[in-house]
C-alpha cells in the first residue's frame, strides 16, 4: 500500500505510523465515564470507507487524515490535519 | 459412522466404497433454539458442546462461505497455554486440557502434536519476564520450564546463538504445547455436531438480526429468515459488521495478519519457537514446510491479504533467528482478518440484547482457544451466564476497568 503524502508525494506505508480512526470527539475532562468509555474503547470498525490518522514519521512528520477503503485499500483522499475540511 | 482401525481395514478390503459424507447438507428449518453465526472452529465447537454437554440439539451453524474457510484455515496451528494473567491462563489451560483429549472425544484425528512451545529470550530482563510468566503458568496448573542457553541449543542447534545483537540466553518451554491440524479440528467438530443433530448450513450469510423489544427473534439470511430462541456470534474478523446488524458497537478493530509456509525440507525445527527480539514464531509442518508468521500489518483491514513491508519484516526476523533458512523459498503467504480487541484479550459474554451472545476479540490467538472457546460459549448460551473459567472475559470490562491487558499496551488494538 502506498500513501500519497501531500507534502512528500507517494510513499510506501512502511514510512508511516498508524493511529486508528480520525475525528473521534474527545469528551470534556469532567464528562461521564460512559462517554469516556465510548471514546477510548468503542469503534465503528467499518467495512469500506474509513477516515484514519497516519503520521509520516519517516518523512515530513506531519499527521495526515487518510480516507481509505478497508477492503480494497484504495485511498480516496489524503489531507494534512491542519488543513480545514472543505 | 465411527472411525477406527477396523473401519479403515474393512474399507480397504471393500475398495473404500463404504465411506459416507461426514456431515449432512440440510435445508434450513424455520426455527432453531440456538443459531450460531460463523462456521469456523469456534462456532462449530460451540454447537458441538451445546449438543453434547447441554442437551440443546435444535441448533444451526450458519456460515457465509464454507466451514473453516476463514481464520480456521489461515492460522499457524499453534496450541499453548503460556499466558501470564489469571483471567487468561485459567481459560487457556482449560483449552489445553481439552486439546489433550480431543481426538478421543471427537473420534477424529486432529493431529494434536505436543512437540512443545519454546519462547526464546535474549537478555536478563527477558529472562526475568519469562521466569515470572512460567511461575504464573505453574501456579495455574500448567507446565513451564526455564531453560538455559545450553538446554535450548540441545533442542534447536541451528539457531543463531551468538548473534551479536540478540544472543540466545535461554527459553521458556511449555512441553505440552505444540500444534494441531487446523482443518481436522473444523471437520472433527462439524462431524461431531452433525452427529448430535446440529444443522451445518453453508453458503448462508446473515444479512440482518431481528430484535423486538430488546430481545433477539431470529436472523435474516441469504437463504431467508430463520427464527431463533438465542443467537451466538462467532464471526472473528467480521464481528463488528455482524454485531452492527443488532445495533451494537464493540471495542474491536479488524486487522490483517499474514502467515507463511516454506517449501518442504527435512526436519529442522522440532518444536514451536518464538523469537524474543521481534515478533516472529516458527514451526515445521508434518509435510516439512516451515510455518511462520509475525506482526499484524497494523492498520484496519478487511482484505484477506497483507502488504510487503511485513513480509520483509518477518523474513528479517527469520534470518536473525535461523540464518540457515536464507536460501529457502517461501511457498505461500496468506492473510486473515483478526478481531483485535482493545486490551488484546477475548470476549465471551452476553450482550445488551437479550438472547444475543458474543464470542469475539481473539486477536491472533484464536486457534489454540478453539475447544475452550466453544466449551465456554456453549455454557454461556445454555445458562445465560458466564462460566467461572471466563469470569474475566466480559464485554463490560472496558467500562468497569477490569481489562485483561496481557501486553500492557493499553487501548491500541494494533499493538496487541
Amino acid at each position: 500500500m502506498r500513501i500519497p503524502c501531500p507534502h512528500c508525494g507517494e510513499r510506501g506505508n512502511e514510512e508511516f505510523l498508524y493511529r486508528g480512526v480520525a475525528g473521534l470527539a474527545r469528551p470534556a475532562a469532567n464528562a461521564p465515564d460512559t462517554q469516556w468509555h465510548d471514546y477510548v474503547y468503542l469503534r465503528d470498525n467499518p467495512f469500506g470507507s474509513h477516515r484514519e490518522l497516519w503520521q509520516h514519521v519517516h518523512g515530513c512528520r506531519r499527521w495526515l487524515v487518510v480516507t481509505r477503503d478497508t477492503h480494497t485499500h484504495t485511498i480516496a483522499d489524503v489531507a494534512d490535519v491542519a488543513t480545514p475540511a472543505p | 459412522m465411527t472411525y477406527s482401525f477396523w473401519r479403515v481395514a474393512r474399507e480397504a478390503l471393500r475398495g473404500n466404497t463404504g465411506w459416507k459424507p461426514a456431515w449432512r447438507d440440510p435445508v434450513p428449518k424455520e426455527h432453531y433454539d440456538v443459531i450460531v453465526v460463523g462456521g469456523g472452529g469456534h462456532g462449530l465447537a460451540t454447537a458441538y458442546y451445546l449438543a453434547k454437554l447441554h442437551g440443546i440439539t435444535n441448533v444451526a451453524v450458519l456460515e457465509k462461505g464454507w466451514i473453516g474457510s476463514g481464520n480456521a484455515g489461515r492460522n499457524t496451528t499453534i496450541i499453548r497455554s503460556n499466558y501470564l494473567l489469571p483471567g487468561n491462563e485459567v481459560f487457556y489451560e482449560h483449552s489445553m486440557k481439552l486439546w489433550e483429549g480431543l481426538e478421543q472425544d471427537l473420534n477424529f484425528n486432529t493431529m494434536v502434536s505436543q512437540r512443545g512451545v519454546l519462547n526464546i529470550f535474549h537478555s536478563d530482563g527477558e529472562r526475568d519476564a519469562a521466569a515470572r510468566r512460567g511461575n504464573s503458568m505453574r501456579l495455574h496448573g500448567a507446565d513451564g520450564e526455564l531453560l538455559d542457553a545450553a538446554q535450548v541449543r540441545a533442542m534447536v542447534p541451528l539457531f543463531d546463538f551468538d548473534n551479536a545483537r540478540f544472543p540466545i540466553k535461554g527459553g521458556l518451554l511449555q512441553r505440552r504445547g505444540g500444534t494441531a491440524r487446523h482443518d481436522a479440528v473444523v471437520w472433527g467438530y462439524a462431524r461431531g455436531a452433525d452427529r448430535r443433530g446440529v444443522d451445518i448450513i453453508q453458503n448462508c450469510e446473515v444479512t440482518g438480526i431481528r430484535v423486538e423489544a430488546g430481545r433477539v427473534r431470529g436472523v435474516e439470511t441469504t437463504r431467508g429468515y430463520i427464527a431463533a430462541g438465542k443467537v451466538g456470534l462467532a464471526c472473528a474478523g467480521n464481528t463488528s459488521r455482524v454485531a452492527a446488524l443488532a445495533g451494537l458497537r464493540l471495542p474491536i478493530e479488524s486487522h490483517v495478519l499474514q502467515a507463511f509456509v516454506s517449501e518442504a525440507i527435512k526436519p529442522l525445527v522440532h518444536t514451536v519457537v518464538t523469537f524474543g527480539a521481534g515478533h516472529f514464531y516458527i514451526s515445521q509442518s508434518d509435510k516439512g514446510g516451515l510455518v511462520f508468521g509475525g506482526d499484524i500489518d497494523g492498520y484496519n483491514s478487511y482484505a484477506q491479504r497483507g502488504s510487503l513491508p511485513i513480509v520483509e519484516d518477518v523474513a528479517e526476523a527469520c534470518m536473525a533467528l535461523l540464518p540457515c533458512t536464507g536460501r529457502l523459498r517461501v511457498l505461500r503467504s496468506w492473510g486473515g482478518i483478526m478481531d483485535m480487541s482493545m486490551d488484546g484479550s477475548p470476549i465471551i459474554d452476553r450482550t445488551p440484547v437479550d438472547g444475543l451472545y458474543l464470542n469475539a476479540g481473539w486477536c491472533y490467538g484464536g486457534f489454540k482457544a478453539t475447544p475452550a472457546s466453544g466449551w465456554c460459549f456453549a455454557h454461556t448460551i445454555a445458562h445465560n451466564e458466564a462460566h467461572a473459567i471466563i469470569a474475566a472475559m466480559r464485554l463490560d470490562r472496558f467500562a468497569t476497568g477490569a481489562i485483561i491487558d496481557e501486553k500492557g499496551a493499553g487501548a491500541q488494538p494494533n499493538l496487541h
